[in-house]
């Protein structure tokens, strides 16, 4: 994880300072996942117990079924494991 | 000039009034109970505005130190031996979070067997906290490296912590005349401390954030670049502090070095012993030199090698056991140092003082004759030496 498009020492506050408040948005956890949840639409009843168990709030609401926040999921999997309808697969995260 | 007689402890003390020090946090131990001490009266005589954290341990001295520095606060504590030891995961967030602390260390040789003694077994086993090392020859020195410390310490390119440290009980507890300068003088020089960032509830910003493999390593980056800074901030400061005190102060100090064959280099209280020595043997015509080294860390290896490369033979002076490697700390550091070179002095390693053993001057002067038979034949005879120990 070289993650080349991060800024580098050079440019980087000293001593691993945060100088904003409420920057934790800025940063993307997404890139901690090794299995990414796919949400299958015919499936998806809308129910919304993926999204209360979600502990990154990466579940997104829509009209007729949920998406996930790719920038900030995770991986952790308590979706498809509490999904009542089966409608969310863990699938491997590719390079 | 105004000459006070005081011990190193008192000397310590004395410039961290001066130095209008906001918090100090810190926990008594021999040989450094005195520093601290005396400070305390300091702040209960009402002779300082500095906020004295009494506190139930030194993990907890460096804890609240680092809290406090990072409000932008000035910040100092002081410890020896053990309490070092049980710091020593405070001192890397010391230096992580770029905490500018400066820290007063009696060196004194580690348990077991228990002993209170000096030697530098405390402070060479947290070489690699990112600490700046300063080690001080006298109660003199220390007053004003002390004063120097805070300056280096928080200049804009360093923000890293450094210590000052005295040979526990030699300088620590031994009275000299130390001639100290003016609190105006002092309060110029130092001016009042410019934080990059402060812990302020009025603007929310966070420090000791986690770092993960895709941040971490970028910070230790930084932290080796701010060594290589103190390097130079240390040449500036000293020279800015000839001006008030008259002294060159620097990264070492050579003594009878320009034709010497043999040398010595060592750290601390030894240097004056060992400059007598010399001083001797020059009167016998034998061609002896002394480098005191003022900066361990970081180690300045374009100075060291510019001061001792003519030298035939080198004996480097360790005041601890490196247990498992190849030579003490400071010998392993000239050694690397000299690696490069083609030519390089031949080197020995002397270790000696363990546990405040006296060293004498004779012993001193078997080295440098032992150096100087090195320095004739090209050959080591003894790749460690063991002074003063009993067989």
């Amino acid at each position: 994880m070289t993650s080349n498009h991060k800024p580098g020492w050079k440019s980087l506050p000293i001593g691993g300072v945060a100088p904003e408040a409420g920057s934790s948005l800025k940063y993307k956890t997404g890139d901690w996942r090794a299995f990414r949840p796919q949400v299958d639409k015919e499936k998806c009843v809308n129910c919304l117990i993926c999204w209360i168990y979600c502990p990154d709030s990466a579940i997104i609401r829509t009209e007729k079924w949920v998406e996930v926040n790719y920038d900030y999921c995770k991986g952790c999997g308590i979706c498809a494991n509490e999904c009542p309808k089966e409608a969310i697969k863990m699938v491997e995260e590719q390079e | 000039m105004t000459i006070v007689g005081m011990t190193g402890n008192e000397a310590v003390a004395y410039a961290v009034k001066q130095s209008k020090v906001d918090i100090v946090a810190a926990y008594p131990i021999t040989p450094q109970t005195i520093m601290v001490e005396r400070f305390s009266k300091y702040v209960a005589d009402g002779e300082v505005h500095t906020g004295y954290v009494c506190v139930e341990s030194e993990h907890s001295a460096m804890s609240a130190c680092i809290g406090a520095s990072l409000t932008g606060a000035r910040v100092f504590t002081a410890t020896a031996s053990q309490g070092l030891a049980l710091m020593h995961e405070m001192l890397y967030i010391a230096s992580g979070l770029r905490c500018p602390i400066v820290m007063g260390v009696a060196n004194r040789a580690l348990s077991a067997p228990l002993n209170i003694h000096g030697d530098h077994s405390d402070m060479m086993g947290s070489r690699d906290s990112g600490w700046v090392q300063i080690y001080a020859e006298n109660a003199q020195e220390a007053y004003d490296w002390t004063i120097m410390a805070f300056k280096i310490a928080e200049e804009r390119d360093v923000q890293l912590p450094v210590s000052v440290n005295l040979d526990g009980f030699i300088i620590t507890h031994c009275m000299e005349g130390v001639d100290v300068l003016e609190d105006e003088a002092v309060n110029r020089f130092l001016q009042t401390r410019k934080p990059l960032f402060t812990l302020d509830p009025e603007k929310p910003i966070t420090f000791g954030a986690m770092c993960l493999a895709d941040y971490y390593f970028e910070f230790k980056r930084q932290q080796v670049e701010a060594m290589q800074n103190a390097r130079r901030a240390l040449d500036r400061v000293c020279k800015e502090y000839k001006d008030i005190r008259g002294k060159n102060y620097g990264i070492l100090e050579t003594y009878e070095m320009e034709d010497a064959q043999a040398a010595i280099i060592c750290l601390g209280s030894t240097a004056g012993t060992a400059r007598e020595v010399a001083h001797e043997l020059r009167g016998q015509g034998k061609k002896v030199g002394v480098v005191k080294l003022w900066l361990y860390r970081p180690f300045p290896i374009e100075e060291v090698i510019s001061a001792l490369k003519d030298v035939k033979a080198l004996a480097v002076f360790d005041k601890a056991i490196s247990f498992g490697a190849p030579y003490g700390a400071l010998c392993s550091d000239m050694v690397s140092a000299f690696y490069a070179l083609r030519e390089s002095p031949k080197i020995f390693n002397v270790i000696f003082g363990l546990g405040g053993r006296d060293v004498q001057p004779s012993e001193i002067a078997f080295v440098f004759n032992e150096a100087l038979e090195t320095a004739k034949t090209g050959v080591v005879k003894e790749k460690t030496m063991f002074l003063g120990v009993r067989d």
